[in-house]
């Protein structure tokens, strides 16, 4: 009576073969990208040394360090932060706590969706157009830093929300039923019990940041520079940037120069990139809720 | 209510502390915040349209525009304005990426959403979270630098930098972004529903083939729309791996050229203001309009899902 029949073996066979298939699919998804960065590793490494980080470019950038190029990226990095985590933090607190499932509420998750999707070189046409030419920054940290604000902000407001949002409901009405206003609620109990979450979020975003290119290519990164910026609104180089410029424009590079760039900028990203997860893992064994 | 009533009772009821107004301040100023998408998706809009609306009011032949493959915007006696090549490098380029994306995406979304279990998923969702983030100029110094030999050995071709190395390459960079919001969509699918298919004694893969999938199928598509979406604009990648030469197509060992790449190489050679400079900004309207239409549809579907 409890035999398996031929249709339930042909059917586990079946499950089987298809969950080695999805297996095998997902492991030559990953595959590549262990093979890539084995690469550059073992092309790149031989180079990396605390004089290539710490010196400048020589020899027409085909010797020498980057240094000028990391300082750059911090610059515009830490200036497109200051204007993007406030404004995406007060669109997160306002979409979490007072948006009214209204047609406004639908525009506006709408337009962070199209924020996030519109090309990056529009969004370096715009930085043109509005920073360097309407508002007169030229091309400069600013303009650079404004432009990736303005094309990361979704990042912030998404993971903004979510966190705003999972604090439970409970904790607000304790607080308004002590007679506090809305904002005491959400600046004495919303954002405390969010604020760890709305940074995995923030370095996310320093990621993001830090990897782009086409974005700064004409609203404030430069090829090469000799000097180091003295203020937002000079220009830079810029690690990404610095990338494709000795992979592509410089004649006679060494190999293994793009190859210890290439190294050092995936290393940033993927280094803040996993400091995000592991951050959010260890808060999710943490919350008490 | 009694007219003129007793002025400190009226005082009592006044709600209007500084508490009050503090709270009314920051209800508008995250108002400000949370329509500030909104200002800037139009902000975008209206500075590229300024910048390209000179050549499209006085020097736009829609019909060459679109129609002629010959891209010669900085000849001085006879420039040519027709994007039809750079349309077909970007759309050849993304075509082969979703090929090589959708499987490999939906596969993975699949194993780790219904399959995988415990630490190996989570692993794999790191994996693949950490896959999304390599930025673009890496991907195209891959193409450039291990795809470029790899392809000239492997298929005796003289040039690797083409369709098929780009197509690779952008399909690498989509599939993960497209499997975890496809993955999403299989996680939105009410457990109720596996549970009532497996208590009918339904196998694991005929719960997944015959009543997760079509139930996630809307999800899904919004999943593979904004995968296109992004290979669409992906610039770096393809302005390295492409060979980036204008150039209508016959076989994927062909360099082509695309529109976003077109604008990154020739932007920085252009005079503010020229015909040049122009036609940059309205391929970029273009771009704008085509990746707005494609997010607009993706939430659609999506939003179709869950209301019904």
């Amino acid at each position: 009576m409890f035999e398996i029949s031929e249709l339930n073996k042909r059917n586990r066979k079946t499950q089987k073969l298809f969950q080695i298939l999805f297996m095998m699919m997902t492991l030559l998804l990953i595959t590549p990208v262990l093979i890539i960065l084995g690469t550059l590793i073992y092309k790149g490494g031989s180079i990396i040394s605390v004089d290539f980080l710490f010196t400048h470019p020589t020899d027409g950038m085909t010797a020498g360090g980057i240094f000028p190029a990391l300082f750059g990226t911090v610059w515009i990095v830490a200036v497109a932060l200051l204007a993007s985590v406030p404004i995406g933090v007060a669109a997160a607190i306002y979409l979490s706590e007072y948006a009214p499932d209204n047609w406004l509420t639908r525009i506006i998750n709408l337009a962070i969706i199209n924020l996030a999707g519109v090309p990056s070189i529009v969004h370096a046409l715009f930085g043109v157009g509005a920073f360097v030419i309407f508002f007169k920054f030229g091309t400069s940290i600013l303009a650079a830093s404004l432009t990736l604000a303005i094309m990361t902000l979704p990042v912030v407001i998404v993971a903004s929300r979510e966190s705003l949002q999972a604090v439970p409901k409970a904790f607000r009405e304790a607080c308004w039923n002590m007679g506090a206003t809305r904002w005491q609620t959400i600046r004495r109990v919303v954002l405390p019990n969010a604020v760890s979450g709305i940074l995995t979020g923030v370095i996310l975003e320093v990621s993001r940041t830090t990897g782009e290119t086409a974005p700064i290519m004409f609203t404030g990164a430069a090829f090469f520079l000799p000097f180091l910026p003295q203020s937002v609104f000079d220009q830079t180089m810029a690690l990404s940037l610095h990338l494709f410029v000795v992979s592509t424009q410089v004649p006679g590079v060494p190999e293994e120069l793009p190859y210890g760039v290439a190294l050092v900028l995936i290393a940033m990203v993927l280094l803040m990139n996993s400091i995000s997860i592991a951050f959010r893992m260890y808060l999710r064994g943490k919350k008490k809720w | 209510m009694q007219q003129g009533g007793n002025k400190m009772s009226h005082d009592a009821f006044d709600r209007r502390t500084t508490d009050w107004y503090i709270d009314k301040l920051m209800q508008s100023l995250v108002f400000i915040g949370g329509i500030s998408a909104i200002i800037f998706i139009i902000g975008i809009f209206v500075f590229i349209t300024m910048e390209g609306m000179d050549f499209v009011i006085s020097r736009l032949d829609p019909v060459e525009f679109f129609t002629s493959e010959y891209w010669f915007p900085s000849d001085e006696d006879d420039p040519e304005f027709g994007i039809l090549a750079l349309i077909a490098g970007t759309a050849s380029v993304t075509g082969l990426a979703m090929l090589v994306a959708i499987p490999f995406a939906l596969g993975a979304a699949i194993y780790v959403g219904e399959f995988a279990t415990g630490k190996t998923r989570e692993y794999l969702k790191v994996l693949v979270e950490l896959l999304a983030a390599i930025p673009s100029v890496v991907w195209g110094f891959i193409g450039l630098s291990i795809m470029n030999p790899l392809i000239i050995d492997v298929f005796d071709v003289p040039v690797g930098l083409n369709i098929l190395n780009a197509g690779i390459i952008l399909g690498l960079m989509a599939a993960p972004i497209m499997a975890s919001i496809a993955e999403d969509a299989l996680k939105a699918v009410p457990d109720g529903y596996r549970e009532a298919a497996e208590a009918m004694g339904a196998t694991r893969w005929q719960v997944i083939f015959k009543v997760v999938l079509p139930a996630a199928k809307n999800g899904l598509l919004g999943a593979v729309l904004l995968g296109v979406g992004r290979g669409f604009g992906e610039t770096m990648a393809v302005l390295m791996a492409t060979g980036h030469s204008v150039n209508m197509p016959d076989s994927i060992f062909d360099s082509v050229r695309a529109l976003t790449a077109t604008i990154a190489a020739e932007l920085g050679e252009t005079a503010v203001g020229s015909d040049h400079y122009g036609v940059l900004f309205t391929i970029g309207i273009f771009l704008f309009l085509i990746t707005f239409l494609i997010n607009l549809t993706a939430d659609l579907i999506v939003r179709g899902v869950r209301k019904g």
